[in-house]
């Protein structure tokens, strides 16, 4: 048999469609499974006014099945067996006796006649309907009734033609269904097999990816938005597009802002024109079936007439007072109540760029306060100092908060500040960092296009993550309000992309809390962005990861020579070693290596090539020497195979152990081998091989 | 031939009046939305059905423009409209009302977009929709859940329609200033003073001081009223409704002072709840009262009633 549900809600917030879907076809798997009511074939859709799951294969009934039902123990007095055959509604006799395994026991194998799937149905489907997960709900039969996304308005549940009879807040099941708001009629009945065609009668496009074709239909060539059109096809129930012009003076205005307000503002596509700008030209997807007359039309422009009139006196009013005047206001502006002023924020901000410029100038070393003080009196300063453009841009980064732009098109922070900064004369190095200053806002976006955009933006993330940590606004599970995570994989991105050597775990002050965050957002994006194998990826953390630069370099090395034949089993022998310093628990730090008490042949021979390999990697990049310490695997090898470490002569043992340790320490600051799992293979094993 | 701006405020009302609502005149002190009015923050609270729409100009100091923004207002006109408990077809109610003011839907397009309301000054909240035909906000419709901090027991349907915007559509024109008010009248005629002056009294002219001074004077009425209810021995003559006018005053003071730059960063959260305390307040004394009058606020009584199936 076929099942036909539909949900008729009120006009569900679009991005909300895919998560319910996703729910409704599991759980109606698993309901027809856990009822045993046949293999079925489910299909689910959506349009912002119902939610559909169509199964085929449904069983009628399910199969009759029998349970065996244990009573009391063979020796029990026969009241007892009369009474539990009483419960089962038989004789005596007609038990059997059997044993469950421990004992013999009287039982009885009781036949359970299988229900009909309507009644099953009639009674499971109200519940799975209401724990359909939804961000927000509400209720609105009245306090403590039923909570849904929008309120149920129609409910069809069909068993082939027959109605699975259920009510939902007052509204009962039944074959009528509902069409488009306008287009279509209020009510009409409808089957399983004619569900979609009744629909498309009624102006409503089932299927989301008939809507798109309708919507891509348009002969306007836009700007492809995948997600803009998502959020379009969830919006409408029959998309037609259209295609409306406004006047070209107003391309004066900045396309940043132009296609801010078309794009989030208006759901419009913005369009380009031939020479690749932007063309005076939109496409707007309406919710109707034409616009003959162009009304439609008329009143799109007329609204996005007024949107750009509204940018355009807001541009107008802002240029009245220059970026770097407004920093000073920024001390109204809150950044975080326990975190204070934006004000402090960009004071804050200026000196992390100070510090992380000075990193630079002199890396590797630490930065004293007296260092950071006379740094800033040199900075004190002209653009002639190519330091200065960093420092200027965080000066007026955050300035742009408190344009009248900014407060009408909050998303374009950042953005805003980086055009007045251009249009107010300010250096194009200082306009182009303030614009890219929130870059990358994704894994996807590029980072900051200067190297002062980068500085500016690591400032940024680095006091927001300091400053939210210190206060305990640490995200949890899924809660993260700040978009901590966000900003941590910003600077990770930054540091390695932009090739930044600043040594990001001093840079966060000694949190353990903030260091293990960070940690985390340093391995995900080397596996899952970078795609290295997560051993890989531990190793060569272990080995340390201030500089992530340098994890880049090493990481790279380790994928790169770990294929050649001496690299696993070298990595099993360094994790070998490691055990075997672990057990003695041996520390071994202050040991001077005695060469007079190795003993001649495999013992010297490892020596003495450890030796010459300890001299060559100074000269050598991470692949040769990784290359080179892999040149040690037979010498090794053949160590452990002849030679003793628990040697009898305390002496020669704690010599013996000395030599591994200090090639374990000379030959872990690459990656730790212990972490290699060997065997693994840096390549995807093909499907159906196991190793 | 296209309505006047008086001619859709007439019709809207008209065709709510059909529809069992009580025509209600503005609430005459000073706010920042028709949900703010008694009518609306006081009336959705407890289990009595209520029914009622007016036009209520609402006052946002912060938005003023000097009457040089031709979108933009110091004061705008709403039409609120609330219905509780919400009907079912109470979209299509909605729908209607579009009809009956000259807008042909199956000529236009509208869309119902997710927009959620919430006031932390009202402690109140909800679900719902800003509508747009052709890609105009036209009305903010809200599903109220929670007001003054409280579970509503019957859900209302709140519809707040942007008189302006909706005029200026259906007229054909890009300024609010030029809408015909009536025949040979611009809205620029009847309002533009208004926003002149308020805007330069607003953001140049009021005394922080002294609007401070009377913030603290009203709040302190509101509370010390707030404070008498649970002791009095006649809390069903309590005057809840004059503890709320202070309330209010509160809250216009704290948007004039904020427009006038006067609120530092450190002050507004905390002002916010101060004035958030004297809303709560005030609906939980409310609350109360309209137990123990068994009529919400002891006026009212069977006007209020509204009946199951309202005459179309």
């Amino acid at each position: 048999m076929n099942l036909l549900l539909e949900i008729g809600a009120e006009e569900i917030p679009d991005w909300m469609l895919a998560g319910a879907l996703e729910y409704l076809g599991n759980a109606t798997r698993d309901l027809l499974k856990q009822h045993q009511l046949g293999q079925s074939s489910i299909q689910t859709d959506a349009t912002a006014r119902r939610l559909v799951v169509r199964a085929e294969g449904i069983l009628a009934r399910q199969q009759d099945s029998e349970e065996r039902v244990w009573g009391p123990a063979k020796s029990a007095p026969p009241a007892a067996v009369v009474g539990f055959a009483k419960k089962q509604g038989v004789e005596a006799d007609q038990l059997e006796v059997l044993s469950d395994g421990k004992a013999e026991k009287y039982s009885y194998l009781r036949k359970v006649p299988g229900r009909d799937s309507s009644a099953i149905l009639a009674e499971a489907l109200p519940q799975l309907i209401l724990k359909t997960p939804f961000p927000k709900t509400m209720y609105w039969t009245g306090k403590g009734g039923i909570r849904f996304i929008r309120p149920i308005r129609w409910i069809v549940a069909l068993l082939d033609d027959e109605v699975i009879p259920f009510e939902i807040a007052g509204v009962a099941s039944g074959n009528e269904s509902s069409g488009h708001r306008k287009l279509g009629k209020a009510r009409f009945p409808v089957t399983y097999e004619n569900f979609a065609d009744k629909l498309r009668d009624n102006y409503v496009l089932l299927s989301a990816t008939e809507r798109r074709k309708r919507i891509r239909a348009v002969s306007t060539k836009y700007r492809c938005d995948n997600s803009l059109l998502d959020t379009l096809v969830n919006l409408t129930e029959w998309p037609t597009p259209i295609t409306g012009s406004f006047d070209p003076e107003y391309l004066t205005l900045p396309k940043e802002v132009l296609i801010t307000v078309m794009r989030v503002h208006q759901k419009y596509f913005s369009v380009d024109g031939p020479d690749g700008n932007l063309a005076p030209t939109f496409v707007a997807v309406t919710n109707t079936d034409g616009d003959p007359d162009g009304l439609i039309r008329h009143g799109n422009e007329r609204v996005l007439r007024a949107r750009f009139n509204d940018a355009r006196f807001f541009w107008d009013a802002d240029q009245k007072k220059k970026l770097s005047e407004r920093v000073k206001d920024l001390a109204n502006v809150t950044f975080q109540a326990k975190l204070g002023t934006y004000l402090q924020k960009t004071e804050r901000m200026e000196e992390l760029v100070l510090t992380l410029l000075e990193h630079l100038a002199h890396p590797g070393q630490p930065i004293t306060e007296k260092e950071l003080n006379a740094a800033k009196g040199r900075y004190a300063f002209g653009p002639d100092d190519p330091a200065f453009y960093a420092i200027r841009a965080a000066r007026l980064s955050k300035a742009d908060l408190t344009t009248e732009l900014v407060k009408e098109f909050t998303e374009l922070q950042g953005v805003v500040g980086g055009l007045y900064a251009r249009a107010q004369g300010e250096p194009e190095e200082v306009a182009a960092a303030i614009y890219d200053h929130y870059k990358p806002v994704s894994m996807e976006d590029s980072i900051p296009g200067t190297q002062s955009g980068s500085l500016v933006s690591l400032a940024d993330k680095l006091d927001t993550l300091r400053g939210c940590f210190k206060v305990g606004l640490i995200p949890t599970g899924s809660k993260d309000p700040f978009a901590l995570r966000r900003s941590a994989q910003g600077i990770v991105k930054i540091l390695v992309e932009g090739k930044l050597r600043l040594p990001i775990q001093s840079l966060l002050l000694g949190d353990s809390q903030l260091e293990e965050f960070v940690a985390d957002r340093v391995r995900y994006y080397f596996r899952e962005v970078r795609g290295f194998a997560y051993d890989e990826v531990n190793a060569v953390i272990a080995s340390g990861w201030d500089d992530l630069v340098s994890v880049n370099e090493r990481l790279e090395a380790v994928r790169d020579v770990r294929p050649s034949a001496d690299f696993e089993p070298l990595a099993a022998s360094f994790k070998r070693i490691g055990n075997i310093l672990k057990q003695a628990q041996f520390e071994g730090l202050a040991d001077a290596l005695k060469p007079e008490l190795l003993e001649a042949g495999p013992e010297a021979e490892l020596y003495r090539e450890f030796e010459r390999v300890r001299g060559e990697l100074a000269a050598l990049d991470y692949p040769g020497a990784l290359t080179a310490i892999a040149s040690l695997r037979p010498k090794v090898d053949l160590f452990f195979d002849k030679v003793l470490v628990n040697a009898p002569d305390p002496a020669v043992r704690r010599n013996r152990l000395t030599l591994l340790h200090r090639m374990l320490a000379e030959f872990s600051t690459i990656a730790d081998f212990s972490e290699i799992v060997v065997g693994s293979g840096t390549q995807p094993s093909a499907p159906g091989t196991t190793n | 031939m296209t309505p006047s701006f008086q001619e859709i405020v007439l019709r809207l009302k008209k065709y709510w009046s059909d529809r069992g609502c009580i025509i209600q005149e503005p609430f005459d002190i000073e706010v920042g939305a028709g949900t703010m009015c008694p009518e609306t923050f006081l009336r959705v609270l407890g289990p009595k059905p209520y029914r009622t729409a007016y036009v209520q100009p609402s006052r946002r100091p912060a938005d003023g423009r000097y009457g040089d923004n031709p979108n933009r207002l110091y004061k705008h006109m709403q039409l609120q409209v609330i219905l509780k408990p919400t009907p079912a077809d109470v979209i299509e109610q909605y729908m209607g009302s579009l009809e009956a003011i000259g807008i042909d839907l199956r000529k236009h397009d509208i869309k119902l977009e997710e927009d959620n309301w919430e006031s932390p000054t009202l402690g109140a909240w909800g679900v719902g929709w800003q509508v747009m035909l052709d890609g105009l906000e036209i009305t903010q419709f809200t599903y109220f859940q929670q007001c003054g901090g409280i579970d509503l027991e019957l859900v209302p349907a709140e519809i707040t329609y942007g008189l302006e915007r909706l005029t200026a559509f259906l007229q054909g024109v890009d300024s609010v200033y030029d809408i015909t008010w009536t025949e040979g009248v611009k809205y620029r005629d009847v309002r533009y003073t208004d926003e002149l002056q308020y805007s330069v009294y607003n953001f140049e002219v009021a005394n922080v001081p002294v609007l401070w001074k009377l913030f603290d004077i009203h709040e302190s009425e509101a509370r010390r009223m707030i404070d008498l209810y649970p002791q009095s021995t006649e809390k069903a003559r309590f005057p809840l409704l004059a503890a709320y006018d202070h309330v209010l005053k509160c809250s216009n003071l704290f948007n004039t002072l904020d427009a006038r730059g006067a609120i530092s960063v450190t002050e507004r959260v905390g002002v916010i709840g101060r004035v958030r305390k004297l809303a709560v307040g005030v609906a939980e004394a409310w609350l109360d009262q309209s137990n123990i009058t068994g009529t919400q606020g002891g006026a009212g009584g069977s006007a209020c009633l509204i009946s199951e199936e309202p005459a179309q």
